[in-house]
């Protein structure tokens, strides 16, 4: 399902509540909120659903391997899903 | 941040009540979680893929008697982030 799909289903399901529009622009604020609090450092709690948290990355020295040369990676963040207990039962069937 | 803080953001940028925004961001999560459930993925533009694996049975080992067990096939979910989301975390190291 991809998120047009799930803005699509929202307004079949809600009709009297949502339009297109509006589906369209509360899909989005549900995502853009979560990777607004994540950017600024914040984690992120959905009750059974899951939680987004920060991950830091060290630094390390890769190596192109066509040429052999050494490039250094320098640290990063990258964003980490831990599935929920509700939902990671629930997909394990 | 959890799900109060999406309802109130909801409230004031579409004007529906707090319940309405309630309701509505529960609902989203719930669709999210069926379509999981039914083994589907989910596929958010700019912000990451949510993907049902099957693992197949593996050997393991208790770390703490080292007694040998067997790790049973399951299903799970997993969550690859965008590009897009990946950069914009990371937005502040690179802009300096």
């Amino acid at each position: 399902m991809t998120k047009s799909e799930l803005i699509e289903k929202m307004v079949e399901t809600h009709n009297m509540t949502l339009n297109l529009k509006t589906s369209e622009l509360l899909v989005n604020t549900v995502f853009d909120s979560i990777e607004e609090a994540l950017c600024s450092g914040d984690k992120v709690e959905i009750r059974g659903f899951g939680s987004f948290t920060i991950r830091e990355r060290n630094g390390r020295d890769a190596r192109n391997p066509k040429s052999g040369e050494v490039v250094p990676i320098p640290p990063k963040k990258a964003p980490f899903f831990k599935t929920g207990k509700e939902l990671k039962e629930r997909v394990n069937v | 941040m959890t799900k109060a803080d999406i309802v109130e953001r909801i409230h004031q940028k579409i004007g529906l009540t707090k319940k309405e925004s309630a309701e509505m961001v529960e609902s989203v999560f719930s669709i999210i979680k069926s379509t999981l459930e039914n083994g589907e993925k989910i596929k958010i533009a700019g912000f990451g893929n949510f993907v049902v694996k099957q693992k197949a049975d593996r050997r393991g080992r208790n770390p703490q008697t080292g007694e040998t067990i067997t790790i049973t096939a399951r299903r799970i979910l997993t969550f690859k982030p965008s590009q897009v989301l990946k950069s914009a975390i990371n937005s502040d190291i690179e802009a300096a």
